[in-house]
C-alpha cells in the first residue's frame, strides 16, 4: 500500500509539473492582460504536433525539441498578432467567443495537416527505460525527467519573475495594469512577450509529453479544463499560485481515482465503493475547487476577486 | 380529464390524424440500392472507421455493382456523438431513405441508431458493435452483425488465461458499456483469482496510476481492453515501465489501427480476434492483397468485417433478384450468410449475430516492415455467443 | 418612448418566426421531407435553452459557460423517470426544473461570489463537474448514454410519438417560456437585474443586494435551459452526457450572441441562424467546424452586436 502510495505520489508530481507549465502561461495571459484564452489547450496540442513532425523530420527527439521551441514562438506571435491583440479592450465574453472560434479553427486545421490517425513520438534513447524504486516496483526515467524538466522551469520562472526587471513588470501588470502602462511601459510589447511565452511553455508541456501519450486532436481538451482549474484555485495572475494548485489538483486527481475506491471499502460494501468511487473521483478536483472558492473567492493567492 | 385538458388532447388527436408524411418505409424499389455507412471517421478513433470504410468501399470497388443494382453509397461520419448518430441516423432512413444502414464501431453509438433505423423496416448491419442486449432479449430481425457479440473476444482471452492456468489477473477496461461487457465476458471463461478490477475513464490517455498498481500487484498476467488512441498509449507507456515481463493479454487493443503507432511495443503482446491477415485462404488473399494495394496499409478486423458486411448485401440482394421490396425474402436471404468470408467459416445464428471460429493472436513484424497481427492457436470452434438462447427470434 | 416602440418591434419579429415555425410542418409535408420536424424541434430545443442563457447573459451580463449541463438535466430527467415508469410531459418538466434549480442554487451560489473572469472558468468547471457525474452515471449507460424506450406522453396519450405533434409541443413550450421570460424583463425585478448589469455598486447603494437578484436570474435560466433538455431528448429518442460538453455550452453562448446579446428574440432568431449555418456547412465540408471558428472570429471582431447589430448598423446606414 505504501508503494502505491509512493507511486501515485509520483505520478501526481508528473500530472503537476505538466498542468503547472500549461496553467504558469493561462494564468499570466489572465492576470496581466485580462483576457480569456480559451485556445490555451489547443497550444499545448500543437507542441505536440510539433515535436512530432520536427521528431520525425530530424530523427532525434532532441532536435525536435530544439526546433520546437522556436516554432512554437512564432505560433504564439502570430496568434497573438491576428486574434488576441483586436480582444485586449473587448468584454470577456467577446474574448470567449473568438478563442472558441480558434479552438475550432486550430482543432480542424490540425485534422487537416496531419490527418486523424493518432501520431507517436519515440522515446529519447538516453531516458527510456525504468528505475528500480522499493522492491519490486519500477518507475519511468522519462516520466523522472519530465518532473525534472518541469521543476526546472518553475524555478527559471520563479527567478525571472522575481529577479528581473521583466518579471517586476509583470508582477506590477498582474496587480495593477493601469499603473504598469502609466508609467510609460510598452506594454503593447509586454503583452505579446506574456502571450508568447506563455505559449512557448504550454507547447514545451505538449511536446515533452508526446513521448508517453499519443498524439491526437482531442489532447488539448481535457487539458484545457483542468487548467482552469488549477488557475482558479490558485488565483489569477498569480505563478505561485499556478505551482501549488497544479500540485494539488493533479495529486488529489490522482490519488483520488486510486485510494477513492480503497478508502470507500471501509464503509461501504464492496460494489457499492466501487461503483461510489468511481463516480466520485473525477468530480473531486472540482469539489476541491468548490470548497475552496466558498473559503476564498479569489483563489488560494489571487490578488482581486474578478 | 378537465374540459380544458380533453380539448388539448383532442386538439393532439387531431394533429396526429392528418396523413402522415413518409413516416413508414418508404417505397424500396426505386432501382437503385442505396447503403448509408456510418462510421467514426474523426477524432481520437477515427482511425477505426476509417478502416471500416475503407474495408466497405474496397469489396463496393471490388464487386462494382453490389446485388447487381446501381448502388449508391452516402458515408456519413458520426464523430463517436451519440446524439449525432441518432440524428444523422433518421437523416439516413427519413430524408436519403435507404435501404441498409451499415456502421458504427462503438456500442454506444449502436444504441442511439439502432431504434430510429429498425423501428422503421430499414435494415441495419454492425460491422463492429455487438452489445449484449441486442444479441438476447431485444434482438431484431431487421438487425444484423458481422462482427461478434461484444463479448466473445474477451472470452477468448478468459480460455486461454484458464488454459494457461493463471491464478492471479489483473482486469482493466474503459468505464463505460463496453468495458464492463468486456470484462464480464473475460470472466465468464475464467474462473481464477483476479488481482485487481480497475475501470478507466473513457479517452483516458495517462496510465500511469493504473500501471503503477499493476506493478505494486505482480499479477500473472494483464488483461485489457483498450480500443483505439486508449490502446496505444497503454500499449507504450506499459513498455516503458518495464511491466512486459507480466503477459499482456488483451481484445481491440493491439491490432492493425493501433500498430502503426505502437510498432515495435506492441510486437509479442497476444489479443483474442475472429480474424487475422496472416489466415490462408483464397477470400482472405482476395481482401488482404487489395487491401494493401488500394490503401498501402494492412486491414484489420474493422475492414475485414465491414467487407463482409458488403458482400453479405451483395449476396442477399442477387438471391432475391433484385427485389428490395419482398422484406421478408431479403432478410431470409441476408440470414442465410451464403458468402465468402476471409475469415473462413460463418454461418448466423437465430439472432442473426455470427457463429464463427475465434483465435489467439500476437502482433508480429512483417517482412514488408509493417506490423500486422497473426494467428497462434485456435481458441473456439464455431463459437456461439452466450445470449442468443434468450432470443426470440 | 422610443425604447418601449423598440420592444414592440421585437415582439412583432418574435410573433413573425414563431409564425413561420408553425407552418414548418406544411413544408415538410409538400417536400415529402419529415426529417425537417426533426430539425425543427431541435432548432425550437435549442431556440428555448439560446432565450434562457441570454436571460442571465445579455440582462444580467452572467456569461455561464456552463449551461448545458442544464440541457442535460432536463435530458436525464426524461429518462431517470422513465425508466420508474413516471412517463408524463409535465412530470418529465418539473423533475428536470426540480433537477436544475438545486443545482443551480448550489454552484451559482459560489460562482456568484466572484465575476468576470472567474464566473466564467467556475461555471464551465461545474458544468464539466455535471457532465463527469452523468459519464460515470453506469446505470444510465454512462458515457454510452441511453436510448429511451418511448417519448414523453401527453395526458396519458402517446401522441408525441408523431413528430408533428412533437413539435407543435415544442413550439408551445418556447411560446410560454418566450412570454414568461419577457414578463420577467419587463418587471421591476427586470430592471432590478439590468441595474446590476449597469451598476451594482449603484444597486447595493440603493438598497438592492445583487447577489440575490442575479442568484435568483441563474436558477430561473437553468430551470429554462432544462425544458430544452427535455425536448431534445424527445427529439432525439436518446439520452448521453454529449448533451452537456463544454463545446455545447459554446454553442449555447454563440447562439446568444449571435442574436445579439440582451434581446430574446435575437436569442431565439440565434439559434436558428446558428444551427441552419452548421447544417449548411457541414454541406459544403467535412471541415466546416473550421468554417465556422473563422465565422466566429470575424463576426467578433466585425459585428460585435450580431445579426441584430449589423442589421440595425444597415438600416442606419440607408437613412
Amino acid at each position: 500500500m505504501t508503494n502505491l502510495f509512493i507511486l501515485q505520489l509520483l505520478n501526481g508530481a508528473q500530472l503537476g509539473v505538466l498542468l503547472f507549465l500549461i496553467a504558469a502561461g493561462l494564468t499570466l495571459v489572465f492576470g496581466i492582460m485580462d483576457v480569456i484564452n480559451l485556445a490555451h489547450g489547443v497550444l499545448y496540442m500543437i507542441g505536440a504536433y510539433l515535436i512530432a513532425t520536427f521528431a520525425a523530420l530530424t530523427g532525434s527527439f532532441w532536435l525536435g525539441l530544439l526546433l520546437m521551441l522556436p516554432a512554437a514562438l512564432v505560433v504564439g506571435l502570430v496568434i497573438e498578432r491576428l486574434v488576441i491583440r483586436p480582444l485586449y479592450a473587448r468584454s470577456h465574453l467577446d474574448q470567449v467567443l473568438a478563442t472558441f472560434g480558434l479552438v475550432m479553427i486550430v482543432n480542424e486545421g490540425v485534422k487537416i495537416l496531419w490527418g486523424t490517425t493518432p501520431l507517436s513520438v519515440p522515446l529519447p534513447a538516453l531516458l527510456s527505460g525504468s528505475i528500480p524504486l522499493i522492491g519490486p516496483l519500477q518507475y519511468p526515467v522519462y516520466r523522472l525527467a519530465i518532473i525534472a524538466a518541469g521543476l526546472a522551469v518553475a524555478a527559471g520562472l520563479y527567478v525571472v519573475v522575481n529577479h528581473t526587471r521583466i518579471g517586476m513588470l509583470l508582477r506590477a501588470g498582474a496587480t495593477n495594469r493601469d499603473m504598469v502602462s502609466a508609467l510609460g511601459v510598452n506594454i503593447r510589447k509586454l503583452f505579446s512577450l506574456v502571450f508568447a511565452l506563455g505559449a512557448v511553455l504550454a507547447c514545451f508541456a505538449g511536446a515533452i509529453v508526446a513521448p508517453i501519450l499519443s498524439v491526437d486532436t482531442g489532447m488539448g481538451e481535457s487539458v484545457l479544463i483542468l487548467t482552469f482549474v488549477v488557475v482558479v484555485i490558485g488565483g489569477i495572475g498569480s505563478i505561485r499560485g499556478a505551482f501549488l494548485g497544479a500540485l494539488l489538483v493533479a495529486i488529489v486527481d490522482t490519488l483520488g481515482k486510486t485510494f477513492g475506491p480503497i478508502l470507500l471499502h471501509y464503509i461501504m460494501e464492496p460494489a457499492a465503493a466501487g461503483q461510489t468511487g468511481r463516480m466520485l473521483a473525477p468530480m473531486l478536483v472540482y469539489i476541491l475547487m468548490a470548497a475552496i472558492l466558498f473559503a476564498r473567492p479569489q483563489g488560494l493567492f489571487g490578488q482581486r476577486a474578478s | 380529464m378537465t374540459t380544458k385538458t380533453k380539448l388539448l388532447a383532442s386538439t393532439f388527436a387531431a394533429l396526429a390524424a392528418l396523413p402522415a408524411a413518409a413516416q413508414d418505409l418508404p417505397s424500396a424499389n426505386d432501382g437503385v440500392l442505396k447503403i448509408g455507412l456510418i462510421y467514426t471517421l474523426s477524432g481520437p478513433a477515427g482511425a477505426l472507421g476509417t478502416q471500416a470504410r475503407d474495408g466497405f468501399m474496397l469489396a463496393v470497388n471490388q464487386i462494382k455493382e453490389i446485388g447487381g443494382m446501381p448502388t449508391e453509397i452516402i458515408i456519413v461520419d458520426d464523430e463517436q456523438r451519440p446524439d449525432l448518430a441518432a440524428d444523422k441516423a433518421r437523416e439516413l432512413v427519413a430524408r436519403d431513405q435507404v435501404d441498409f444502414v451499415v456502421g458504427p464501431i462503438f456500442s454506444n453509438i449502436l444504441g442511439a441508431i439502432h431504434k430510429p433505423v429498425t423501428e422503421t423496416g430499414t435494415i441495419l448491419i454492425s460491422t463492429n458493435a455487438g452489445t449484449s442486449g441486442y444479441a438476447g432479449a431485444e434482438c431484431n430481425e431487421n438487425f444484423f452483425v458481422t462482427s461478434y457479440q461484444n463479448d466473445q473476444n474477451h472470452e477468448v482471452m478468459g480460455a486461454y488465461a484458464q488454459k494457461q492456468g493463471y491464478q492471479n489477473v489483473f482486469l482493466m477496461a474503459p468505464n463505460y458499456q463496453a468495458g464492463k461487457d468486456s470484462l464480464n465476458g473475460f470472466k465468464h471463461s475464467y474462473t481464477g483469482g483476479v488481482a485487481g478490477e480497475v475501470f478507466t475513464e473513457l479517452g483516458q490517455l495517462d496510465f500511469s496510476s493504473e500501471l503503477a498498481q499493476i506493478a505494486a500487484f505482480q499479477p500473472d498476467a494483464l488483461f485489457t481492453f483498450m480500443p483505439g488512441g486508449m490502446g496505444v498509449n497503454l500499449v507504450k507507456q506499459y513498455s516503458q515501465a518495464g511491466l512486459t515481463s507480466i503477459p499482456f493479454l488483451s481484445a481491440f487493443t493491439v491490432d492493425e489501427t493501433t500498430l502503426p503507432a505502437t510498432q515495435d511495443a506492441a510486437v509479442g503482446l497476444m489479443g483474442g480476434a475472429n480474424w487475422a491477415p496472416d489466415m490462408d485462404n483464397a477470400a482472405n488473399k482476395t481482401f488482404v492483397d487489395g487491401y494493401l494495394a488500394a490503401y498501402d496499409a494492412v486491414p484489420g478486423t474493422y475492414a475485414m468485417q465491414a467487407y463482409d458486411a458488403a458482400q453479405l448485401i451483395d449476396s442477399a440482394v442477387r438471391s432475391v433478384g433484385g427485389d428490395l421490396t419482398d422484406r421478408a425474402a431479403l432478410k431470409a436471404a441476408l440470414h442465410k450468410a451464403d458468402f465468402a468470408s476471409p475469415r473462413g467459416d460463418f454461418s448466423f445464428g437465430n439472432n442473426n449475430f455470427p457463429i464463427q471460429d475465434f483465435y489467439l493472436v500476437k502482433a508480429e513484424k512483417r517482412a514488408d516492415g509493417k506490423y500486422q497481427t497473426a494467428i497462434v492457436e485456435k481458441i473456439f470452434d464455431d463459437y456461439k455467443d452466450n445470449y442468443a438462447d434468450q432470443c426470440p427470434l | 418612448m422610443k425604447g418601449i416602440q423598440h420592444i414592440s418591434a421585437r415582439i412583432w419579429l418574435s410573433l413573425l418566426i414563431f409564425a413561420g415555425f408553425a407552418t414548418l410542418p406544411l413544408i415538410a409535408m409538400a417536400t415529402d421531407d419529415p426529417f425537417l420536424l426533426l430539425i425543427g424541434t431541435r432548432i425550437l430545443a435549442y431556440a428555448i435553452a439560446a432565450m434562457a442563457l441570454d436571460l442571465i447573459l445579455g440582462y444580467g451580463a452572467m456569461v455561464s459557460f456552463g449551461h448545458a449541463a442544464y440541457l442535460g438535466f432536463g435530458a436525464y430527467a426524461v429518462a431517470i423517470l422513465n425508466s420508474y415508469g413516471v412517463t408524463d410531459l409535465g412530470l418529465h418538466i418539473l423533475g428536470a426544473v426540480a433537477l436544475s434549480a438545486i443545482f443551480a442554487l448550489l454552484t451559482g451560489a459560489i460562482s456568484l461570489r466572484t465575476s468576470g473572469v472567474y464566473f466564467i472558468m467556475i461555471t464551465l468547471a461545474f458544468g464539466q463537474m455535471a457532465y463527469f457525474f452523468f459519464v460515470s452515471l453506469s446505470a444510465y449507460g454512462g458515457d454510452d448514454g441511453t436510448p429511451l424506450q418511448a417519448r414523453s406522453t401527453l395526458f396519458g396519450s402517446d401522441a408525441l410519438e408523431n413528430d408533428r405533434v412533437m413539435f407543435y409541443t415544442a413550439l408551445a413550450l418556447l411560446i410560454i417560456l418566450f412570454a414568461g421570460a419577457t414578463r420577467i424583463v419587463g418587471s421591476r425585478f427586470g430592471r432590478v437585474l439590468i441595474g446590476t448589469r449597469e451598476n451594482p455598486v449603484r444597486m447595493e447603494a440603493i438598497g438592492l443586494a445583487p447577489f440575490r437578484y442575479q442568484l435568483t436570474a441563474f436558477v430561473i435560466s437553468g430551470c429554462m435551459t432544462s425544458v430544452a433538455g427535455v425536448i431534445l431528448a424527445n427529439q432525439a429518442e436518446f439520452v448521453s452526457p454529449a448533451f452537456m460538453s463544454w463545446h455545447r455550452s459554446g454553442e449555447l453562448i454563440v447562439m446568444v450572441v449571435l442574436g445579439g446579446i440582451g434581446n430574446l428574440t435575437g436569442a431565439i432568431g440565434g439559434a436558428v441562424v446558428a444551427l441552419l449555418l452548421e447544417d449548411w456547412l457541414a454541406v459544403l465540408t467535412e471541415h466546416w467546424r473550421l468554417l465556422f471558428g473563422v465565422f466566429l472570429i470575424l463576426m467578433v471582431l466585425y459585428s460585435p452586436h450580431g445579426i441584430t447589430g449589423a442589421l440595425e448598423r444597415f438600416k442606419g446606414g440607408r437613412k
